[in-house]
C-alpha cells in the first residue's frame, strides 16, 4: 500500500519539476521565475489547490508522443489572496515554451469556468511562445476558447492577466479582454506580429521592447494598465489590487479595518488651488489626502497622465476615482484621457465599485489630431460610461467645469448621487475671455470694455453659485473637509438601488 | 508701553515677534508682499498692510512703503526682525523723524558698527581684542620678519589685492616669513599687478563664537553668554549652541566684558551681538558686530529664561533693565538647527514649491524659559525642551523671493548630550514633504563624532562633507533595531490585510512569524512573536529586540519603543516593504517571508536604463521659455523650459542629469506632441 502511496509522490515530484533542472535554471537566469513559483507568491502561502497535474497532451505527429511531460506547459487551479478565493492559471515556459496546446487551452478553461460558477476572480499569468506548432488548427481551436470565456466571464468576475515574458500572435487577445494588464519590465512584451514579420512586410526595423514592451504598452499603446520592476514585485502589487475588488458582479466591493478617521480635516487643501487660475497644481495630492491611508492604488499611470484613474478605500471600502489632472494638458479631456476613463467607470460600474470623480476640466482639447482621431466618438464614451452607471457616483468640481466637459464628468444631469463643488469652482460654458469674446462680439476693438465685460463676467459666473442656485450642484464645501463630506455621502449610498431598462446590452460608441 | 508695533519683516522672525508682542498685550501689524498674502505673520497679526510685489527690492526694503504702513496702521514702534531694514540707519532715521519708536540701537551705532574698518577702530579703542596685523605696507622681507615676530608666529602673510588663495602664504618661523614674503610677491605682481603685501595673525583652528549684549538706555549693559556658531556653509550658520562647548568661565568673562565694553563705546543700546573668532587656543578676537537681533537668538532665550524680543520693546520704550549681569545665569544646554528649503544631495540648491506636508515635533516646555513663564505658546511642559521657530504652515507656499530658512528646531537640555539626543528624536519627528529639505544632513551633522565631542571649527562642513553630502550610511546596530521596527510594523501591515471582507471561512490566510528584512544591503532574518504590548523580535543571530508601538498601518511617522529606547520613523510605502527614513537615512526596506526572500534573490539587479536623451514635447502647445543652453549641465529635477498649453504654462523638467547637446526649439515656437524639443549628450 506505501507503495502505491509513494508512487503518487514520486509522480507529484516529476510534475512540478516542469521543463526540467536545466530549464529552469535558464528561466531564472532571464530574471524569471518558474510557472509554480510565480504562484507561490501570488497566494498566500500553502493555499494553492492544483488542477489537472498530470495532464499531457495528446500529439502524435512530429514525434511529440515521445515527450508527453506532466502538466503540458501550465499550472492551473485555486488559492486565496488574503483568505479570499481566486483562480489562476501560470503557463510554463519550462515546458515546450509555455506554448499552448488543445489541453493546456482545456486545463485554463476548466478553472475559467468554474470561476464563473463559484464567483471568483481569474488571474492568468502569461508566459508562453505561443501556439503549439505541432498541433496545428487544435491549438488555434484552444485559444478561440479560452477567449469565449474570456468574454462570457467579463463583468461576471474580475480577470487580470500578468505578462511576465513572450506573448505574441494570437495569445495576445485573452489578456486583451480581461480587465487589467500588467507587465514586467525587460522581461516581458505582446504583440500581434512580432519584429520579424514588421520588418519582411513592412521594412521597419525594431526590437521586440520597442514594439511592445513594457514602456510602449504603458505609455504609448495603453494596452498595459501598469508595469513594475520584477515579477516580485508584479505579484505583491497584484495581490494588492485584489485586496481592492470584489469576487464577483454580485459581491460588494470588500471591506477591511481601517486607521484612518472618516472625519479627518485637511486644512492644507484650502490652500490647493492657487491664486492664479492658469497656475497647476498636482491632482493626486488631493486623491492622497481624502484617500484612507493615503493609499492609491493608479491604473494606467503613465497613459492620458490629464487624468488619473485608480482604487482608493473610504472607511475601509473600494471606491473608484476618476481625476483631471491640472498638470498635464491643464487637464483636459481628449481622445486618450477619455478612453482611459470609460474604460475605467465601465470597469467599477460592472463590479459595484461606487465611482468618485475629481473635475478640474477647462474642455475637450481642440485640433485637427483630436477631430480627425476622432474625438466625437472617444469623448461620447466616457458620457456614456457615466451616464449608464448605477453605483454611487460622488462628484467634487475643485475648479473648471467648463463647457461639454462639464456634464461629461459625472455631472449631476448624469445621474450623479452627490455633486459638490469647492468654492474656488467655476461653473461655466466656458472662460470668462472666451465667452465675453463671443457675447460682446461689438465691442471687440474696444479693450478696455472686453476687459470691463470680462470682469462683470467672472463676478457673475466663475463660481460655483449660480449651479447652485439651480440645484445642479448640491453644496458648496469647504477644501478642508472633503474627505468627511465624500466619506459621508458614500455611506449615505451604500443601499442605493437604480438599474436601467432591459435591454440586451447597450451600444457604446465604441 | 506702545500700544501697536509693526513689524517690519515676514516668516518666522516676523512670527516670533508677534508671539511677544501679544504676550505683552500690544497690538501687533504685519506688512506682506504680494507673495506672502496667505503667509502665517499676516494671519497672526492683528493687522496687516500689503506693501508691494513679491521682490523684497520692491516691498520690504522700500522704506517709503514700510514707512507708508506705520502710518496708515499708527503704530508707535517698528520691530525690523532681522535682514532687510534691521540695520538701515536710514530707516531707523525716519522713524525718529516721525516720532515712531525703532526696537533696536540708535542709528549712530548702526553706523559706527556698520562699516568694518571704523568698527575695528572702534574696538581698539575699547581695549576689545582684534586680530593682530600690521595694515601698512612692508617693504622688504627683512621687515616682514620684524613685524611677524611682532605680531607672534604663525602669520598670514596676504597680498593687498589677494582673492582665492593667491599671493596668500601661512608662515610659522623666521625662514618661512622670508620665503613667504618673496614668494607672495611675486605672485601678487604677475597675479593683479600689484605688489603690496600686509601681515596678520593666522588664526589655527578658528571657531565663530558670539556675545548676546543688552544695554538700556539709561547706561546699563549686560551679556547674556555666547553663541557657538562655527558650523556654516558658505557663511550661512547651520547649527548653533550656546553655551559654546570650548570657553571656560574666564574666556567667557573675558569675552562678555570686552563686548560690553564695545556697546559701550559707540553708545549702543537694545540687544546686540558681537562676533568672534576663537583660536585653538582660546585667543578670540573680534569680527564685527550685528546691530539686531540674532536669528539664532532663540538658544540664548533657552539658557537664560530672557525673552530677547521682550526686552528690545522694553528697552525701545526706555525702560531700565530689569536685571544686572548677576542675574545672569547660564543653565542647560541648548541647540539650534536651521531647517533650510534647499536639497542636501543636489549640492544644497534651493528648492521651491508647495509643502504638502509639515508637521514639526510637538513643542514641550522646559528648562529657564519655560521656569521664567516666557515661554511662548502653550506647549506641554517636560524634562527637555523642544522650540520650533517657523513661519509656514502645511500647504503654504515656498517661494523663490526670500530666503530658504523655513523653521529654527530648538532643544534644550540639563547636558549637552541630552540637548543633541533630544535633537537627534526633534529631527526624526519632523516631518517635511513637498520640497527638497536639510534634515537629513541635520541629523548626519548631530551624529557626526566631530560634532558630538564639540570639537567643530568654520571648517567643520569642509572637512567632513567634503565631496558634498550623499546621504547616511547607519551602522549594524542602529540597522537591526530599525529592521526590528520594520519585521513588527511589517506584521501589524499583513494582519490587517488578512482580516479583509470576503475571507472564505475557515480557511484564512495565517501571518507567519518568520520573516526575512533587508535594508541598506544587508540581511536579517527575523521572528516575530506579538502580544498585547508589542513584538518580540528574534534575531538569527539569537539576539532579541523588544519593540512597542502604537503604530498603525497608514501612520507616516512610526514612534516606537525598541529594548527601551526611542525610535522614530518616517515611513512610506513601497511594494513589499517600506520606505524608512530616520537619523538622515533613506532607506528602502524589505520584509519577506523566507520563501519570498529566496524568490527576491533570483530577481536581476537592474542597472537605470538610459531611456531618454531627448526631451520630447508631451502636449502640442506654445514654447514660451527655454531655461538652458547648449553645453548646460543639468541637474535632474531643474526646470528645462516652459510650455504653454490650454493657456496654462507648463514647466518641463530634466529627468535625470545630463548635459544639454542641442535644442530644437526657441520661444514662440509652436510644437505637437512628440516634437523633440532638445536632446542631450
Amino acid at each position: 500500500m506505501k507503495e502505491i502511496l509513494d508512487q503518487l509522490e514520486d509522480r507529484r515530484a516529476d510534475a512540478r519539476l516542469g521543463g526540467g533542472q536545466s530549464r529552469v535554471d535558464a528561466q531564472h537566469a532571464r530574471g524569471k521565475l518558474t510557472a509554480r513559483e510565480r504562484i507561490e507568491l501570488l497566494l498566500d502561502e500553502d493555499s494553492f489547490e492544483e488542477f489537472d497535474m498530470f495532464v499531457a497532451h495528446r500529439c502524435t505527429d512530429f514525434g511529440m508522443e515521445k515527450q508527453r511531460p506532466y502538466g503540458d506547459g501550465v499550472v492551473t487551479g485555486w488559492g486565496t489572496i488574503n483568505g479570499r478565493m481566486v483562480y489562476v492559471f501560470s503557463q510554463d515556459f519550462t515546458v515546450f515554451g509555455g506554448s499552448l496546446s488543445e489541453t493546456h487551452a482545456e486545463k485554463i478553461c476548466k478553472i475559467m469556468d468554474m470561476a464563473v460558477q463559484n464567483g471568483a476572480p481569474v488571474i492568468g499569468i502569461n508566459d508562453s511562445g505561443g501556439a503549439r506548432i505541432q498541433e496545428g488548427v487544435a491549438s488555434l481551436a484552444g485559444y478561440a476558447e479560452v477567449f469565449q470565456r474570456n468574454i462570457m466571464a467579463s463583468g461576471v468576475v474580475p480577470q487580470i492577466s500578468l505578462i511576465m515574458g513572450p506573448c505574441a500572435g494570437g495569445a495576445v487577445y485573452s489578456p486583451a479582454m480581461t480587465d487589467f494588464i500588467f507587465m514586467v519590465k525587460d522581461t516581458s512584451y505582446m504583440f500581434v506580429t512580432g519584429p520579424d514579420v514588421v520588418k519582411t512586410v513592412t521594412n521597419e526595423v525594431v526590437t521586440a521592447e520597442e514594439l511592445g514592451g513594457a514602456s510602449t504598452h504603458t505609455q504609448k499603446s495603453s494596452v498595459a494598465d501598469g508595469a513594475f520592476e520584477n515579477d516580485v514585485e508584479a505579484l505583491a502589487e497584484v495581490r494588492r489590487l485584489v485586496d481592492f475588488l470584489p469576487l464577483n458582479n454580485r459581491d460588494k466591493a470588500p471591506v477591511r479595518p481601517f486607521f484612518d478617521e472618516p472625519g479627518r480635516i485637511e486644512p492644507s487643501l484650502d490652500t490647493l488651488i492657487p491664486a492664479n487660475a492658469n497656475t497647476p497644481y498636482d491632482m493626486k495630492e488631493l486623491i492622497e489626502k481624502v484617500a484612507d491611508e493615503g493609499d492609491f492604488y493608479e491604473i494606467q499611470e503613465n497613459f492620458a497622465k490629464n487624468i488619473i484613474t485608480g482604487f482608493i478605500r473610504l472607511e475601509g471600502r473600494t471606491v473608484g476615482v476618476v481625476a483631471n489632472q491640472p498638470m498635464v494638458l491643464a487637464g483636459c479631456l481628449d481622445n486618450d484621457s477619455s478612453r482611459k476613463a470609460a474604460r475605467f467607470v465601465r470597469f467599477c460600474d460592472a463590479f459595484e465599485i461606487p465611482i468618485l470623480t475629481f473635475v478640474d476640466v477647462p474642455g475637450f482639447l481642440p485640433g485637427t489630431g483630436q477631430e480627425h482621431g476622432g474625438v466625437i466618438k472617444h469623448g461620447a464614451k466616457l458620457l456614456f460610461a457615466y451616464g449608464e452607471a448605477t453605483v454611487p457616483k460622488v462628484t467634487v468640481i475643485t475648479r473648471k467645469a467648463y463647457g461639454g466637459a462639464y456634464d461629461v464628468m459625472a455631472s449631476k444631469h448624469l445621474r450623479g448621487d452627490f455633486n459638490y463643488a469647492w468654492p474656488t469652482a467655476e461653473i461655466a460654458v466656458m472662460g470668462a475671455k472666451g465667452a465675453t469674446e463671443i457675447i460682446h462680439r461689438a465691442d471687440l476693438a474696444d479693450p478696455e470694455k472686453i476687459a470691463r465685460h470680462t470682469e462683470d463676467y467672472e463676478k457673475r459666473f466663475a463660481n460655483p453659485f449660480v449651479a447652485a442656485e439651480r440645484g445642479f450642484i448640491d453644496e458648496v464645501i469647504q477644501p478642508r473637509s472633503t474627505r468627511r463630506r465624500v466619506s459621508r455621502a458614500f455611506a449615505s449610498l451604500r443601499n442605493k438601488k437604480l438599474s436601467n431598462p432591459w435591454k440586451k446590452h447597450d451600444n457604446i460608441p465604441l | 508701553m506702545f500700544n501697536k508695533i509693526l513689524i517690519a519683516n515676514r516668516g518666522e522672525i516676523a512670527c516670533r515677534v508677534i508671539k511677544t508682542a501679544r504676550k505683552m498685550g500690544i497690538a501687533t501689524v504685519a506688512v506682506y508682499s504680494e507673495a506672502d498674502r496667505n503667509a502665517l505673520h499676516v494671519e497672526m497679526a492683528d493687522e496687516a498692510v500689503h506693501i508691494g510685489p513679491a521682490p523684497a527690492s520692491q516691498s520690504y526694503i522700500v522704506i517709503d512703503k514700510v514707512m507708508e504702513a506705520v502710518r496708515a496702521s499708527g503704530a508707535q514702534a517698528v520691530h525690523p526682525g532681522y535682514g532687510f531694514l534691521a540695520e538701515n540707519a536710514k530707516f531707523a532715521e525716519a522713524l525718529a523723524a516721525e516720532g515712531v519708536a525703532f526696537v533696536g540701537p540708535p542709528k549712530g551705532a548702526i553706523e559706527a558698527m556698520g562699516d568694518k574698518i571704523t568698527s575695528k577702530k572702534i574696538a581698539q579703542e575699547a581695549g576689545v581684542s582684534t586680530v593682530p596685523g600690521y595694515m601698512g605696507i612692508i617693504a622688504d622681507a627683512d621687515e616682514a620678519v620684524k613685524i611677524a615676530n611682532e605680531i607672534g608666529y604663525p602669520v598670514m602673510i596676504k597680498a593687498s589685492a589677494g582673492g582665492g588663495g593667491k599671493g596668500m602664504r601661512i608662515a610659522w618661523n623666521d625662514a618661512e616669513a622670508r620665503e613667504g614674503f618673496q614668494s607672495s610677491k611675486n605672485e601678487a605682481a604677475s597675479s593683479f599687478g600689484d605688489d603690496r603685501i600686509f601681515v596678520e595673525k593666522f588664526i589655527t583652528q578658528p571657531r565663530h563664537i558670539e556675545i548676546q549684549v543688552l544695554c538700556d538706555t539709561h547706561g546699563n549693559g549686560i551679556y547674556l553668554g555666547e553663541r557657538e556658531c562655527s558650523i556654516q556653509r558658505r557663511n550661512q550658520k547651520v547649527v548653533e549652541e550656546a553655551p559654546s562647548p570650548f570657553l571656560d568661565e574666564e574666556t567667557r568673562r573675558a569675552m562678555g566684558e570686552q563686548a560690553v565694553a564695545l556697546a559701550q563705546a559707540v553708545g549702543y543700546t537694545n540687544a546686540g551681538t558681537v562676533e568672534f573668532i576663537v583660536d585653538g587656543d582660546k585667543n578670540f578676537y573680534f569680527l564685527e558686530m550685528n546691530t539686531r537681533l540674532q536669528v539664532e537668538h532663540p538658544i540664548t532665550e533657552l539658557i537664560t529664561g530672557i525673552d530677547l524680543v521682550e526686552q528690545m520693546i522694553r528697552v525701545a520704550n526706555g525702560e531700565e533693565l530689569s536685571m544686572t549681569q548677576d542675574d545672569v545665569k547660564l543653565t542647560g544646554w541648548a541647540i539650534e538647527n536651521r531647517l533650510y528649503a534647499e536639497d542636501p544631495y543636489r549640492s544644497f540648491l534651493p528648492s521651491i514649491g508647495r509643502l504638502t506636508r509639515y508637521r514639526p515635533p510637538q513643542e514641550i516646555a522646559a528648562g529657564p524659559l519655560a521656569d521664567s513663564g516666557k515661554w511662548q505658546g502653550d506647549a506641554p511642559k517636560g524634562t527637555e525642551a523642544v522650540r520650533n521657530d517657523t513661519g509656514v504652515y502645511e500647504g503654504g507656499e515656498i517661494s523663490m523671493y526670500y530666503d530658504p530658512m523655513i523653521a529654527k528646531l530648538c532643544t534644550w537640555a540639563p547636558t549637552r548630550a541630552e540637548a543633541i539626543e533630544a535633537m537627534r528624536v526633534a529631527l526624526d519627528s519632523f516631518e517635511v514633504e513637498g520640497i527638497g529639505h536639510n534634515l537629513p544632513f541635520l541629523s548626519a551633522v548631530m551624529d557626526n563624532p566631530v560634532f558630538v565631542a564639540g570639537e567643530m571649527t568654520t571648517a567643520f562642513i569642509e572637512e567632513q562633507y567634503p565631496d558634498g553630502f550623499e546621504g547616511v550610511d547607519l551602522p549594524e546596530p542602529d540597522l537591526r533595531r530599525i529592521a526590528a521596527a520594520a519585521a513588527a510594523m511589517h506584521r501589524v501591515a499583513e494582519i490587517r490585510r488578512a482580516r479583509v471582507s470576503g475571507r472564505m471561512d475557515n480557511h484564512e490566510r495565517k501571518v507567519g512569524r518568520d520573516w526575512v528584512v533587508s535594508l541598506q544591503g544587508q540581511r536579517f532574518e527575523a521572528e516575530v512573536n506579538a502580544d498585547h504590548d508589542g513584538a518580540t523580535v528574534k534575531f538569527a543571530d539569537g539576539a532579541v529586540q523588544r519593540v512597542v508601538s502604537d503604530w498603525t498601518p497608514g501612520d507616516k511617522l512610526a514612534v516606537l519603543d525598541v529594548d527601551g529606547r526611542q525610535l522614530v520613523l518616517k515611513v512610506g510605502k513601497i511594494s513589499g516593504g517600506f520606505r524608512l527614513r530616520s537619523r538622515g537615512a533613506d532607506l528602502e526596506v524589505h520584509v519577506r517571508t523566507p520563501r519570498q526572500a529566496e524568490l527576491a534573490a533570483l530577481m536581476p539587479e537592474k542597472i537605470a536604463a538610459d531611456t531618454s536623451k531627448q526631451l520630447i514635447c508631451p502636449m502640442p502647445g506654445l514654447i514660451v521659455k527655454i531655461d538652458v543652453e547648449p553645453g548646460d549641465e543639468v541637474e535632474e529635477g531643474q526646470a528645462l523650459c516652459t510650455i504653454e498649453a490650454m493657456k496654462m504654462e507648463n514647466i518641463l523638467r530634466a529627468e535625470r542629469k545630463g548635459v544639454v547637446s542641442v535644442i530644437n526649439a526657441s520661444p514662440g515656437d509652436s510644437l505637437a506632441v512628440d516634437e523633440i524639443i532638445m536632446e542631450f549628450e
